[in-house]
């Protein structure tokens, strides 16, 4: 596809990189020319200076013949108005990141009349998924397919765990419906068959229905209690959604935020929740704000070393659930190592967001892939098909089926009944199916060796 | 650095060397000539020097600056030196290092030649002598990309040394979509050439032959008196498509896209249209004493004018008995050059324009100290950086002519046949004036200027700094 990024920052660089690599055509667009340089440097895509809102700079970015365009700027008026003036000089879609709350209030209004396509709110998205890992406790990453029924959770195997050197065939012991669809040791990706031996330190990724996964949690001994108070420390946008989110499912939440205009702001914006004046890296504060005793603790200030130290700190004196916001990346395999519980990047989960939505259309325009995820660390594609017609595949239980290697047929949905398979169960037309691989399908039939 | 991928790309391009040594073993099958053999030879020496380099592949694909600049150099090293093996082991030019300076010639499209009399060759010899025009000219190891990219890493890099002028640009965002668009063209204009040249009854050969040395405005000819015997349609034809050649390809590019608007905005096409015609007209005011009409007199202006800007280097007549002012116009043509993104060499007249304006604001500035201004091209500001790199270029270029014509001048040629063999060699022309006129050659130098010239054609092709690049020591050290 031929897309026009507006804006080389952190989303638009990243989106860059990633579609760029996917083989797309990428055009960047920005008004400083040494952020643009620096793209133009490391990436093979087209570079054009100017400002996205102005006619000249669009149509030599090539607006005519672009199938999307996706403006990143920091300003939300600009890309708004960008989209609405590509939309008119040429024939494409349009995603608009726009982060604040006023005028992301009134999208849903207006994403019909400025022709949006989708938006994207890094912040709220942010705030959302950690929402999904603060719901399921001890999950490290949570995904969903078949339109939220199938849920992806990935979690770390620590040595205490009953899961520790079991054999996956002996699973079912915990007379749950779930699925090992692949595990990250080291470096190492695994699409596992039933023979498989799961290590302590094992990075695993399980797919079930979304009330089957709980059980399993349960069973393995993690508990599932809900969190029922957070603190949150720093007072940003993404503090603002999360809290509001958690305050509306009837969560405690107390905010520590250092500047004393914007408290005021924001508990006059959330009148529930508690709203702390202070330095969250003083110990002391946190101490009296009773982190020892709060089941999950965020870390979101703006500056990474801070949300690093606070959340180390938290883990070693409590027992909450961690969730820490770094902004830049860069050194990412060393804060792997950190027990810094889960982490977010919010330029990542915004640009993941445009990604899969850039995959679906890719997809869907060859073939009967429905929605593509990228998982176990970009390595593994997480595939769903829809099968509309008879085929090789249809009707043969799937023990008969000679599968290709490194291939997982995850899960099935008829009817809205999720079906984790066994060897006697069927793909039918009809039904979706989720294929866990590390090789690259384009269609159904191909999961066959 | 990472020496396993150079090493790779190095194997790549000396097979890629022995599947086009195929097509003169073709033309020696056709004229039944014995020296095909030769090649069969050097195909051999080149599988055995590639394939072992290709067969252990790197690990590790990433490209950096580094690795991109001695990638290119050498293998434009290793092609010339495994091109030269045909005419040593046929016995056609006996001194290795004189067939080394003929195919480093070919490569970089500079024409300029130790044969004292080329009609002795054999066709297939001939034949690879022109072909080598053809390879040089849009640059070998794009063309290789283009067709096997390297898996998962980002070779931009090697375009950047490659390509010739201040700055990369790209047509369409796909580097890879970018050269296999411009490779088109270039294929296109060249196939359209040989055609207009037989329909004016050349034979297909010599039509081959010249085309291929227009399109990468190399300029080796087939005949003693190169394009003289050719008929005035043929010359006129040549005329013009060497002029063609010598545009920036985003020009055709973007005409072919029907982008005519940014077609039409590029100035330096303009510029370097303004000084052929302004130099045409100089040139024939000031010879046409010599010449029984106006019209024989601008009919040689032109194809010289021609012949000279785009750095081709083929000749009608010899312009080495016109008058001074002539000649001066010409060596100036042969600095100058062609435009950035052409198959031509010189310093490229973008760069000339970015000077002349940069020199025009310094002006201004010493008038009126507390003005600001900045250098505008093509309707757009041109960055501080890329006048920074036209001053470093123009500083090397200087410093690099200087050094060559010390060496050069231990020979002891006079003024004018020094001064013009290292211009002619270092902008990748191919004649220049007295002993290594049109009529001339570079037989009679010693084995020193000859290493020299030849570092100075890859030097003018390479756009200097791939090949200093070599020279440097903290290039090969392993921490810097």
């Amino acid at each position: 596809m031929k897309i026009i990024i507006i804006g080389a920052g952190k989303v638009g660089a990243t989106l860059a990189e990633h579609l760029s690599h996917e083989g797309h055509e990428i055009t960047v667009v920005d008004a400083r020319a040494d952020v643009l340089r620096a793209v133009g440097e490391r990436l093979d895509v087209m570079t054009v200076e100017g400002s996205g809102a102005s006619f000249e700079t669009l149509q030599e970015a090539g607006i005519e013949s672009a199938n999307l365009l996706i403006t990143v700027t920091g300003a939300d008026e600009l890309n708004l108005l960008t989209c609405l003036i590509g939309r008119k000089m040429g024939n494409c879609e349009t995603i608009a990141r726009v982060r604040s709350p006023e005028h992301s209030m009134m999208l849903p209004q207006l994403r019909y009349e400025l022709g949006l396509s989708m938006s994207v709110n890094p912040e709220q998205d942010c705030a959302t998924e950690m929402l999904r890992v603060l719901r399921v406790p001890s999950a490290i990453h949570v995904d969903t397919l078949a339109r939220g029924r199938v849920e992806l959770l990935k979690f770390h195997v620590d040595s205490t765990s009953p899961l520790v050197d079991l054999k996956l065939a002996e699973l079912g012991r915990f007379r749950t419906k779930v699925l090992v669809c692949g595990v990250e040791r080291g470096d190492q990706v695994i699409i596992p068959d039933g023979d498989f031996i799961i290590r302590a330190g094992d990075l695993l990724s399980i797919v079930g229905a979304s009330s089957e996964t709980a059980v399993f949690f349960k069973a393995i001994g993690i508990a599932t209690n809900p969190v029922k108070s957070v603190i949150i420390a720093g007072g940003g946008r993404i503090a603002f959604y999360l809290a509001k989110q958690l305050l509306s499912g009837g969560i405690s939440v107390k905010i520590i935020e250092q500047d004393r205009a914007r408290c005021e702001q924001l508990s006059e914006q959330l009148p529930k929740a508690q709203i702390i004046h202070g330095d969250a890296t003083d110990q002391q504060l946190l101490l009296e704000c009773g982190v020892r005793n709060v089941d999950a603790f965020v870390a979101t200030t703006g500056i990474n070393e801070e949300n690093i130290f606070m959340s180390l700190y938290v883990r070693s004196i409590s027992k909450a659930k961690v969730l820490t916001k770094l902004n830049r990346s860069g050194f990412e395999n060393i804060i792997a190592t950190l027990n810094l519980g889960s982490i977010f990047y919010p330029r990542y989960i915004a640009a993941e967001r445009i990604l899969q939505y850039v995959r679906g259309k890719e997809a869907s325009r060859s073939s009967s892939i429905e929605t593509l995820l990228k998982i176990l660390n970009n390595q593994a594609e997480a595939l769903e098909f829809g099968v509309t017609s008879q085929s090789e595949v249809t009707g043969v239980p799937l023990m008969q089926l000679k599968l290709r290697k490194n291939l997982l047929i995850s899960a099935i949905n008829r009817n809205g009944k999720i079906i984790i398979p066994s060897g006697q169960d069927c793909i039918e037309p009809g039904d979706t199916v989720v294929v866990v691989t590390t090789e690259r399908l384009t269609k159904l039939t191909d999961i066959r060796g | 650095m990472n020496k396993r991928l150079v090493l790779y790309v190095l194997g790549l391009i000396l097979l890629v060397a022995a599947a086009l040594m195929v097509l003169p073993i073709i033309v020696a099958i056709i004229y039944r000539e014995k020296s095909g053999y030769a090649f069969l030879w050097a195909i051999g020496a080149a599988l055995i020097l590639g394939l072992p380099m290709v067969l252990q592949r790197p690990g590790n694909h990433t490209i950096y600056a580094r690795e991109g600049y001695v990638a290119v150099a050498l293998s434009w090293v290793f092609l010339s030196l495994v091109g030269a093996m045909p005419f040593t082991i046929s016995g056609y030019i006996p001194n290795y290092l004189d067939a080394v300076f003929e195919t480093v010639s070919g490569f970089t499209t500079t024409g300029s030649s130790i044969l004292t009399n080329v009609e002795v060759l054999p066709h297939c010899l001939l034949f690879w002598r022109s072909f080598t025009h053809l390879i040089g000219g849009m640059g070998i190891l794009v063309f290789m990309l283009a067709l096997v990219p390297l898996a998962g890493g980002d070779s931009i890099f090697l375009l950047r040394a490659e390509s010739p002028g201040p700055a990369v640009s790209k047509v369409v965002p796909k580097m890879r979509t970018t050269s296999l668009i411009l490779y088109g063209i270039y294929f296109g204009m060249t196939a359209l050439l040989v055609i207009l040249l037989l329909l004016g009854g050349m034979p297909l050969f010599d039509s081959l032959c010249h085309a291929f040395g227009a399109a990468g405005t190399g300029g080796f000819g087939i005949k003693a008196d190169c394009m003289a015997s050719y008929n005035a349609y043929c010359q006129t034809v040549i005329t013009i498509f060497m002029a063609l050649f010598g545009i920036n390809f985003n020009f055709y590019a973007f005409l072919l896209f029907r982008r005519f608007k940014m077609a039409f905005h590029i100035s330096e096409v303009w510029t370097y249209i303004a000084i052929i015609l302004l130099a045409i007209l100089v040139i024939t005011a000031n010879i046409a004493k010599q010449y029984p009409s106006v019209f024989q007199a601008l009919h040689h202006a032109a194809f010289s004018v021609s012949s000279i800007i785009t750095t081709t280097g083929y000749v009608t007549e010899n312009f080495d008995l016109w008058p001074e002012l002539s000649r001066i116009i010409l060596v100036c043509l042969m600095v100058i050059g062609s435009c950035a993104g052409s198959t031509g060499g010189g310093i490229k007249v973008s760069r000339c324009i970015i000077l002349a304006k940069s020199c025009r604001r310094e002006v201004m500035f010493l008038l009126n100290p507390r003005s600001v201004k900045v250098v505008m091209m093509d309707g757009k500001r041109v960055p501080d950086n890329t006048i920074r790199g036209v001053y470093g270029y123009c500083t090397a270029y200087v410093l690099i002519l200087v050094a060559s014509l010390l060496v050069v001048a231990l020979d002891n040629f006079d003024f004018t046949t020094t001064v013009t063999a290292v211009f002619t060699t270092l902008n990748n022309v191919g004649p220049g004036l007295n002993l290594v006129g049109p009529v001339g050659n570079f037989s009679a130098f010693s084995a020193l200027s000859k290493i020299v010239i030849c570092f100075d054609m890859l030097i003018g092709r390479l756009e200097i700094f791939p090949i200093v690049v070599l020279f440097m020591p903290s290039t090969w050290r392993k921490h810097s």
